[in-house]
């Protein structure tokens, strides 16, 4: 009942992030907007909370295929498996003239028969949505190629978690909370690479999933990360991650996250995206270590 | 006047409708443009140090080959058709290929306007912009340019969209 509300909400959402999409480019003719345009893969891909960027990523790129003359929007379905746990997450984001991007994402952090071990109970599952909001505010990360100023662009996610009880149980200060970010992305062309540093304010733990703040430590933190991707085709970028993250509950310790990953455009409205991500401990089961996969469509 | 005179009067009036004869028959079938001062600045860019992307790009028959699968694509290019509607594509073509054979070191001299003079009030806009190296892409891949190679050509024209997005 409760999932099943949820996928509804998130329905919802992304139907109203697409008609407000359509919307702006059944307008584009009155207002010879414009839609595509963007070279494939400069808008990087969904990232695990649902803002443009690499898998673990959030890069200073506002997703869609559109430029500073139109609307674009996209879609993902990710999945993270993991030993002991799977995390889905369905994602939705629309960018407004290349300048301003609105995302959404649900995250369903299943713990599966982890949860009997946990004492949560087996298919236990943490739900998340991620309200996020990323505004460019220089440089640009394609054609400043003159230049070693990136593009740099300012955001904040606001992450509502379901399982407050079991966040406070465990140690957490609160069900939600809210990231700020600066990222900066810069497409170096003579050597085809993709550069992308990003400084993250942030009390979540686990990105939000076991809440926010901690009966160890309970104020922001400023956390880093990362990608650098080399651009085999323009259709196909091979790459690593690296994300640090606090570390605020006493019962389990938090490991960065790091990842390998292979992003292929088919075109400008798919694109998939696998990893091999080490996310280290979670809950206190150690080397979580697995396959992630990301289908990405739009316009 | 003796034989040698004779000869050498001849050879002046021969030569003279040279000297004095409109300053462009060297590129027949090319519109006339505003007068303007030529020179290797209005390439865009500083060309590469060494020849070594000028023999990636298989030297001038390879430009010659890329340049002419470019502006064919583009002309057809439904993105972008309409930008290339009443322009010398004559002219274009040879511009083109002196452009890129200076910028990759491949020597010689750029004798076309400079980027922003080129492209006024053609109303380019990004997409515009980024269809025509979709297309230049398309046509160094034809030609068997490596894909690292051929970004080291774009990372040379991309920042040429300055002066060339005036929309």
């Amino acid at each position: 009942m409760a999932k099943s509300f949820k996928l509804c909400v998130w329905a919802v959402g992304m139907a109203a992030a697409l008609g407000f999409g359509a919307l702006g480019a059944g307008t584009a003719s009155a207002q010879a907007l414009r839609e595509g345009g963007k070279l494939l893969l400069t808008d990087g891909v969904s990232n695990i909370e649902g803002a443009s960027g690499g898998g673990l990523a959030t890069w200073a790129v506002i997703g869609g295929d559109e430029t500073k003359d139109g609307i674009g929007a996209s879609v993902a379905a990710t999945d993270v498996h993991l030993p002991a746990y799977d995390l889905r997450v369905y994602s939705g984001k629309v960018g407004l003239y290349n300048r301003l991007e609105l995302s959404y994402a649900h995250q369903e952090f299943d713990t599966g028969s982890t949860g009997g071990k946990l004492g949560l109970g087996d298919g236990f599952t943490f739900d998340q949505d991620v309200y996020g909001a990323k505004v460019r505010l220089l440089g640009d990360a394609v054609y400043d190629q003159d230049s070693w100023l990136p593009q740099v662009a300012a955001g904040l996610q606001y992450k509502v978690n379901d399982k407050s009880a079991i966040i406070h149980a465990v140690g957490g200060k609160s069900a939600e909370g809210v990231d700020y970010y600066l990222a900066a992305t810069k497409l170096f062309l003579n050597e085809s690479l993709v550069v992308d540093a990003t400084f993250r304010y942030t009390k979540a733990n686990q990105t939000g999933i076991l809440g926010f703040g901690g009966d160890k430590h309970d104020a922001y933190s400023p956390e880093f990360e990362g990608s650098i991707g080399y651009l085999l085709t323009r259709h196909f970028v091979i790459g690593a991650e690296y994300r640090t993250k606090p570390d605020n509950l006493g019962f389990a310790k938090e490991d960065n996250w790091s990842d390998l990953f292979a992003a292929y455009a088919f075109n400008s409205h798919l694109s998939l995206t696998a990893a091999y991500v080490d996310t280290g401990s979670i809950a206190t089961f150690e080397n979580q270590r697995g396959l992630y996969l990301s289908l990405q469509a739009g316009f | 006047m003796n034989c040698f005179a004779l000869l050498a009067l001849a050879a002046a009036l021969m030569a003279a409708p040279a000297a004095f004869a409109d300053p462009s028959p060297d590129h027949p079938g090319e519109q006339t443009v505003d007068p303007y001062t030529p020179s290797n600045a209005n390439a865009g860019a500083r060309p590469m140090g060494d020849k070594a992307m000028f023999d990636a790009f298989h030297g001038r028959e390879g430009i010659s080959h890329i340049v002419d699968s470019l502006v064919d694509r583009a002309v057809a290019d439904p993105r972008i058709s309409d930008i290339f509607k009443n322009q010398d594509l004559v002219r274009l073509r040879r511009t083109l290929k002196e452009q890129f054979t200076y910028l990759l070191g491949g020597g010689g001299d750029y004798s076309g306007r400079d980027m922003k003079a080129a492209h006024k009030d053609m109303g380019i806009q990004d997409a515009d912009f980024n269809a025509l190296v979709e297309d230049l892409q398309w046509a160094m891949s034809k030609e068997g340019v490596p894909f690292r190679d051929q970004n080291r050509l774009l990372a040379l024209l991309a920042p040429m969209h300055r002066d060339v997005v005036t929309k």
